[in-house]
């Protein structure tokens, strides 16, 4: 075996001896799970006419029209529950520094830009098992719930299909941004509340916020989170959105090219910041 | 059996920013020894063997095993051990994971993992997660590491920081028979006094210099030479000495007489008549040749 194939080997051992993967995995399918299962309810539920939207509410003005429900729910798989792979990923190089195992490692290892691109691609792979695990919560809930109503659950359809992939795609390379963010930013505790606080808060709010112009929806189509949702090809953000930003977007494959840049850029922008500097 | 590799820096040095951590060292430590790197806590050792390993980069100068850098040597763990600090693990890894990990990394076959835990007494708490385990187990673990890829060269920072007696009296015996089977054996401690009974050569510095290096004995031969004499009549020893002009002070257990040669000191007394109820070389100077070493080097 090549000294790097044994550091891909290593990696995977690294994430497979504790219980972060797991413990997430789990909470990736719960939270994907219950998100999905709860809104093709609620969505299906109003297209089938079992649930009457101007009934409770005041304003009953109606919702906006929702297009194609399966596509909308599979996607939380990726436009909700890429948090976990980007958090996996940045663990997984934060942790090097917060116990000390850069050393060891580096030790079986000296060059340490190969147990890089090792980590790289060993997190890709987990990452996209977390986008399966995922997809088996939202297709899977989504699915049963939808069908329950009498919708087609497009199980059928190439397109479902199409975005299955994608979205497992679309996790792997998010895992790639968590390593690259975890060694630029290797407190454990900062890299955490970045993640957290960009991924639920800054970067909706920006997507949401940018709809309203042109000029700023041209911007934000190149954020992450919308690149992310080009590649895969529907969100539940593009729903209901101003009539700006429905006329833009990316292609998915332009949206995988942006998504790819950002993970590229961190890992590489990370070597420097970081991993390939004195370990004290 | 591993054959050990002469482990050489030259002209060696490290600056962090304004400040010098090492400075110019220039020395080689031999196979089938244990070499005792000294030095007070602050002196550099740490850096200094971080840049041997290839963790830290020198700003000048280069450390080599059989003159080829760390980062170069073709299977790195199957010819350098190293443990360089306690705690270099994931809490939530049992020792078994946190061997394995690096035993794949190295290519090495996994039997070793069970052989070198064994080796250290770790056998029985192999399956626990290292989270829980004693500072004494973790140097254990951390040597259970080093000892992987049955490395001919070893090299360990501060090894004895946090071991029990026994694991004290364990880890002596154990430098020793690596330095017998060929190894080079390269160990870090702040106290001489607690490697003294296990090196053969010492390398000492303070404040990123070297101050002295040559077998442990050489450290006896810088000893302040003094030799401790006492007498029931200490007036008439003092007359003695005077007569003999031999400058002495006064100490605890009788007089410290600046002579090299308790024999010479013995017969001034006996040529006086005078009865001598302690004669003997000043102990423990070996620690105190060591502290003046580090010392002098505040007053260059």
């Amino acid at each position: 075996m090549t000294t790097f194939l044994r550091s891909v080997a290593a990696e995977f051992a690294k994430i497979l001896t504790t219980r972060m993967w797991w413990v997430l995995a789990l909470v990736l399918f719960g939270y994907i799970g219950m998100l999905a299962g709860g809104l093709s309810a609620l969505f299906a539920g109003i297209e089938s006419g079992a649930i009457d939207p101007s009934g409770g509410g005041a304003g009953g003005q109606g919702v906006p029209p929702l297009g194609s429900i399966p596509p909308l729910i599979y996607s939380f798989a990726s436009s909700v529950g890429y948090v976990f792979p980007v958090l996996l990923g940045a663990l997984a190089t934060t942790g090097e520094f917060r116990h000390q195992t850069l050393t060891p490692t580096f030790l079986a290892t000296p060059r340490r830009a190969g147990v890089l691109g090792a980590k790289t691609l060993t997190l890709f792979v987990a990452g996209a098992v977390f986008g399966a695990v995922a997809l088996l919560a939202s297709v899977g809930f989504g699915a049963l719930v939808i069908n329950a109503f009498g919708v087609d659950p497009l199980l059928g359809d190439s397109e479902t299909w199409t975005l299955v992939g994608r979205t497992i795609l679309a996790m792997g390379l998010w895992a790639i941004v968590g390593v690259g963010l975890g060694a630029l930013v290797p407190s454990q505790v900062a890299s955490i509340v970045i993640v957290l606080a960009f991924t639920q808060f800054v970067e909706p709010l920006l997507r949401f916020a940018s709809a309203f112009l042109d000029w700023t929806a041209q911007i934000a189509q190149f954020l992450p989170g919308a690149a992310s949702d080009a590649l895969v090809g529907a969100s539940i953000f593009t729903v209901g959105a101003p009539a700006a930003a429905s006329s833009v977007g990316l292609d998915w494959w332009q949206g995988g090219l942006v998504l790819l840049a950002y993970a590229a850029a961190a890992a590489i922008g990370g070597y420097f910041a970081s991993w390939n500097r004195d370990v004290t | 059996m591993p054959v050990g590799a002469e482990i050489e820096f030259k002209n060696i040095s490290k600056t962090f920013g304004a400040v010098t951590a090492v400075n110019d060292l220039s020395f080689t430590v031999q196979p089938g020894r244990v070499t005792g790197f000294l030095g007070p806590n602050g002196a550099g050792k740490t850096t200094t063997l971080r840049m041997l390993l290839g963790l830290v980069k020198p700003t000048h100068g280069t450390a080599t095993f059989g003159g080829i850098r760390y980062r170069d040597l073709p299977r790195p763990l199957a010819t350098v051990g190293a443990a360089l600090e306690a705690a270099s693990f994931h809490p939530g890894r049992t020792a078994r994971g946190h061997l394995g990990i690096y035993a794949i990394a190295a290519g090495l076959p996994k039997e070793r993992v069970g052989a070198v835990l064994e080796k250290v007494g770790l056998a029985e708490f192999a399956d626990r997660r290292v989270g829980g385990f004693s500072l004494g187990m973790r140097q254990r673990l951390g040597l259970a590491y080093t000892l992987l890829g049955d490395p001919g060269v070893l090299v360990l920072d501060e090894p004895i920081n946090g071991l029990d007696p026994e694991g004290i009296k364990w880890i002596r015996g154990f430098l020793q028979d690596m330095a017998r089977e060929g190894r080079t054996v390269l160990v870090s401690s702040h106290l001489l006094s607690e490697v003294q009974q296990s090196v053969d050569d010492v390398i000492i510095i303070a404040k990123g210099a070297l101050v002295h290096r040559g077998p442990l004995s050489s450290l006896d031969a810088l000893d302040a030479a003094l030799v401790v004499v006492d007498s029931p009549d200490r007036d008439a020893l003092e007359v003695a000495l005077a007569a003999a002009e031999v400058q002495f002070s006064a100490g605890r257990s009788g007089l410290l007489a600046s002579s090299s040669d308790p024999a010479r000191i013995g017969h001034i007394a006996f040529s006086a008549g005078v009865e001598i109820s302690v004669l003997h070389r000043q102990k423990s100077g070996i620690e105190e040749s060591f502290l003046a070493l580090v010392n002098g080097a505040d007053t260059p």
